[in-house]
């Protein structure tokens, strides 16, 4: 169900972005959702296609890029990338890691007709 | 989507693997392709479409609220916290035990998030504690909206006081509600002896949410197979460094250092 609010979220900022441009329709929509989102796209994507259909964005294309997870490790004492959240460091196979990245969920732009 | 509460399945497996394609890997399907990395190349201008940059994060909104409940709570020197777990943790009866002996410390509130119903905030008002009850209908988190609502109401009665306890119970759901910032200073997990202790390793986002694990109904570990230092070493492995503290609402054991925690914070808010 959090999936339903963040798409109200992202087609808000959607609508609003396309409406001060005075765009006629939304072509496409392009997504950021980090490798650590907390989110699951395939369910937010569903979500924006229903929250959009009265709107300036009904039947737009959804693109999401998903950008890598990044931790530092403070026992390899670099940056490393983990499978998942809660996953071990792949190097060393310890835990003490510190989120860098990955986590973001942004909207990045949008195509107007 | 499961058509009950919404959650998606996008990245459900079957003994590891996926259960059914998901739409980012099976063949484009109309409305969504998967793209290159973010800094391939446009090229814009060849038809009639314009790009506009929005860079926004998707829980700006959200995130903009919590901001504004944050400092009104620090202007107050207001030490509030958001209480996560699963549904029958024991978060009410901890929440009940909590104000029973904290009572006379310094003046405390209670907020309370469930899909239905009121019997939460009627139990915190039988201690004398003021409540507000939030009933998200088919949701399955607080946000920053519905909280801001319940301070106003808080307010109205005269209950949210300077320098003041707030306690936040969300609804029960380890999932949805770690997303959400409520303004709080801290989201509190708590962990009961009845659950599996690999709960950490199966919910990461929330236990990763957390600046403490509270170990609930520690009176039946004899009576259950739960390894309490393998549910600790578990939730430390997804956040490491989580402090822990143990508890009962059936015996003293973890009390003092619970409310000694809750009288720091209180003594450090709006500082």
């Amino acid at each position: 169900m959090h999936e339903l609010m963040l798409a109200e979220s992202v087609v808000r900022l959607v609508e609003d972005t396309a409406r001060q441009a005075g765009a006629k329709r939304v072509t496409r929509v392009r997504l950021a959702l980090g490798a650590l989102a907390h989110v699951d796209p395939d369910a937010l994507l569903y979500c924006c296609e229903l929250v959009a259909r009265d709107g300036v964005a009904a039947g737009a294309v959804y693109e999401v890029d998903r950008p890598a997870a990044e931790a530092w490790c403070a026992n390899c004492l670099r940056i490393v990338v983990p499978a998942a959240a809660g996953a071990s460091c792949p190097d060393c196979g310890g835990f003490e890691l510190d989120i860098r990245a990955g986590e973001e969920m942004r909207v990045i732009d949008i195509a107007v007709a | 989507m499961c058509t009950t509460c919404g959650c998606g399945h996008g990245q459900v497996t079957i003994n590891g693997r996926a259960a059914r394609p998901t739409r980012s890997d099976a063949a484009p399907r109309a409305g969504y392709r998967a793209v290159a990395p973010l800094d391939a190349v446009h090229a814009p201008g060849l038809d009639a479409e314009r790009t506009l940059r929005i860079e926004q994060n998707i829980l700006a909104d959200n995130d903009a609220r919590a901001a504004r409940i944050r400092a009104q709570l620090k202007t107050q020197g207001i030490f509030a916290l958001n209480l996560v777990s699963s549904p029958g943790s024991g978060k009410t009866s901890l929440l009940v035990e909590t104000l029973r002996r904290w009572a006379g410390r310094a003046p405390a509130a209670v907020i309370e998030g469930d899909q239905q119903t009121a019997n939460d905030a009627e139990r915190i008002r039988a201690t004398g504690v003021p409540a507000v009850q939030i009933n998200t209908g088919k949701g399955c988190h607080l946000d920053a909206r519905m909280v801001a609502q319940a301070l106003g109401q808080l307010q109205e009665e005269g209950a949210l006081l300077d320098r003041s306890l707030l306690l936040i119970e969300n609804v029960g759901n380890l999932v949805c509600p770690a997303a959400f910032d409520l303004g709080e200073a801290h989201k509190v997990a708590i962990l009961s002896v009845t659950e599996g202790e690999d709960k950490p390793l199966k919910y990461p986002d929330m236990f990763r949410a957390a600046d403490l694990m509270i170990l609930s109904k520690t009176d039946l570990l004899p009576y259950l197979d739960f390894d309490a230092e393998a549910a600790i070493a578990m939730a430390r492995q997804v956040r490491p460094g989580l402090p822990v503290i143990r508890l009962s609402t059936r015996d003293d054991a973890g009390w003092a250092q619970w409310l000694d925690w809750l009288g720091a914070g209180l003594a450090r808010a709006g500082a």
